[in-house]
């Protein structure tokens, strides 16, 4: 179902945490929510779920106003970043919890109990209780809990950030893999950006309360509004150099690179954006400066190479490649893939 | 084994130190049971006498067991009283947005620390004008107040140590707030109710000065003022008979110990943490 937040605005007391947000959310799309904390975007889900009451504006299910429907009348399912499973009861439980508030026959709740488990892969489990679970299986639990009822809506909380690394990488798949099999339109809130860019179909990036920009991840990495987007997607992150732009050459104290399809714009102070892949001994704007930092994981290496006036450039190269610290290197700069931004962080 | 030999000495000095406490007990009981001549401390003889309170009502009194039903009753209601109030005001304060929550909360506090026995006069009267002197619905009702702030704080603290979550995710799933209060919150704290419960159950059954005090005659008589009034008794000194009496006031209370020692502690292991 379509989801729509028409100048949705929220405050807490004199705060005002969002206002005037816009944001419509396709049917059957997955979209994240992503933010560094504080940003609003928990404050979002739970208006749309209906935990916390809309203070202006509308969010609409469908063609449905829902702005002052209370939340048991929603249809919206949320999996909550504990998980919040009823300790007292079983799996089974919990799972037609939500049929058994809506008086369903009992043989129509095992029916659909045994369905959902067989969905999120935990039929084995549910004669235990939520403590006996770990927590990936905790997690498939409130999955299926939320799902039961067909919810019009998926709200994650953060879904995966009590796992462990290598559950969490499990889980983004699974999680991705039910919400396509069932269909149903989901968020997801998240301060992750790679849970953002693996699982989501677009993400909308928020900062105070505002939606910076909404587009599908590739996208959102290629072409980021801001400074502030491209600064919080990739992993490692984006290295940001600040000089002048003259015509379309753009001049630092330590480097001198010419830009070709550079915005023109005349001796104004600018903000170069460089993704380390784009920072490359084989590339042919050479740089030179000293490696300060070098960190192996493994299939890859990253280098902090210092500039002559002490900015830093990220690289990330396979292993084959070696420089120690200390050591000077002219690594080149692929100017085709350099982000450009004026000095308040806007792209040119 | 040998760290046994370092403990003997020390096992030995506490138990000389307690035989006087433990003679008591003992004796308590022997005496029951027996007569010895006076001056002696050797029972001479085996006799259900002490007992015949059980079986004949003693002059001037109410029977032992209008008595004992009459503490039962009270015990019960009170605790009944209690943990009916203090569940649904201790959610109250805990969870809900009600006005003037701070000033309950202090009130509560204050309350609980209030001695009773300065209120007792001012009870009294109230009761006189309402006509509820000498009932025991009166002293029940003054009980289960007294009682009352200790319950909801207790409550209360246990009630915040509920994840909000499971509320959020119960509303979600399409339940009431009072579905979740009663099918989710509920059982989260029941060792709190059982706790609070017998720790009612134990106050009601040994309260003495307010049945003392509010519902001294013999129709509404409770064990304590039962007993105490035998002790009062100058004419018809029995100390034997008072012993029993006493005996047979305390069993349920060890009993009821002896069952739900765990459920008791819990009180305090989780109360705190509110």
């Amino acid at each position: 179902m379509r989801i729509l937040l028409k100048n949705f605005g929220k405050s807490f007391g004199a705060v005002n945490v969002i206002e005037n947000l816009n944001l419509e959310i396709h049917d059957g799309e997955m979209l994240a929510l992503l933010g560094p904390s504080g940003c609003g975007k928990s404050t979002t889900l739970f208006a749309v779920c209906g935990i916390h009451k809309v203070t202006a504006g509308q969010i609409l299910f469908g063609d449905r106003d829902v702005t002052h429907v209370p939340s048991q009348q929603r249809n919206v399912g949320v999996v909550f970043q504990n998980y919040a499973l009823y300790p007292h009861l079983s799996i089974a439980e919990n799972i037609g919890f939500p049929l058994k508030i809506r008086k369903e026959s009992a043989a129509e709740i095992k029916r659909k109990v045994h369905e959902m488990a067989d969905l999120v892969q935990i039929g084995a489990l549910l004669d235990r209780r939520p403590a006996e679970l770990s927590g990936g299986q905790q997690q498939r639990v409130a999955l299926a809990r939320a799902l039961i009822r067909r919810p019009d809506v998926l709200l994650l909380d953060e879904p995966l950030a009590n796992l462990d690394a290598k559950l969490r990488l499990e889980m983004r798949s699974e999680i991705r893999r039910i919400q396509q099999e069932t269909g149903i339109t989901a968020i997801l809130v998240t301060h992750d950006q790679v849970e953002a860019m693996s699982m989501c179909d677009r993400i909308a990036i928020m900062k105070q309360g505002q939606i910076v920009q909404i587009a599908a991840p590739m996208e959102m990495y290629d072409n980021p509004v801001s400074d502030f987007v491209a600064g919080f997607l990739g992993n490692p992150p984006i290295a940001f150099v600040d000089g002048a732009l003259t015509g379309s050459v753009f001049e630092s104290s330590g480097i001198r690179i010419e830009l070709p399809s550079a915005a023109q714009r005349n001796g104004g102070p600018v903000k170069l954006g460089i993704r380390p892949e784009n920072f490359q001994p084989e590339f042919p704007q050479k740089v030179s400066g000293e490696v300060t930092f070098v960190e192996s994981q493994g299939r890859e290496t990253l280098y902090d190479v210092r500039l002559d006036d002490g900015q830093i450039l990220r690289s990330i190269q396979g292993h084959a490649v070696r420089a120690g610290v200390g050591e000077r290197v002219s690594w080149g700069i692929s100017p085709d893939n350099i982000l450009i931004f004026d000095e308040k962080g806007a792209r040119l | 084994m040998t760290g046994n030999y370092k403990t003997w000495p020390m096992i030995l000095l506490l138990g000389i130190i307690t035989v006087p406490l433990v003679l008591m007990y003992v004796y308590l009981f022997v005496d029951t049971v027996t007569n010895s001549a006076p001056g002696s401390l050797v029972p001479n003889e085996i006799t259900g006498e002490h007992w015949r309170f059980l079986w004949q009502t003693l002059p001037g009194r109410p029977s032992i067991w209008t008595a004992t039903f009459n503490t039962f009753l009270f015990a019960t209601v009170t605790t009944l009283i209690v943990l009916s109030v203090s569940s649904t005001a201790g959610y109250a304060l805990s969870r809900l947005n009600v006005p003037f929550r701070a000033f309950f909360l202090a009130g509560v506090m204050v309350l609980h620390a209030f001695p009773t026995v300065t209120l007792i006069i001012a009870i009294f009267l109230i009761l006189q004008f309402l006509g509820m002197y000498n009932t025991l619905i009166g002293v029940i009702l003054v009980k289960a107040s007294l009682e009352l702030p200790f319950g909801i704080w207790i409550m209360k603290g246990f009630y915040d140590t509920v994840p909000w979550e499971i509320e959020m995710a119960g509303i979600q799933d399409g339940a009431s707030r009072f579905t979740v209060w009663h099918k989710l919150v509920l059982p989260q704290v029941m060792p709190a109710i059982s706790a609070l419960g017998i720790f009612s159950f134990l106050a009601g059954w040994s309260e003495f000065i307010l049945p003392l005090v509010l519902a001294p005659d013999n129709k509404v008589q409770v064990l304590s003022v039962y007993l105490a009034a035998l002790i009062a008794d100058d004419n018809n000194f029995d100390m034997a008979l008072f012993k029993s009496v006493g005996v047979f006031y305390v069993l349920p209370v060890i009993v009821l110990f002896l069952f739900f020692q765990k459920r008791l502690m819990s009180i305090y292991g989780g109360g705190t943490k509110g």
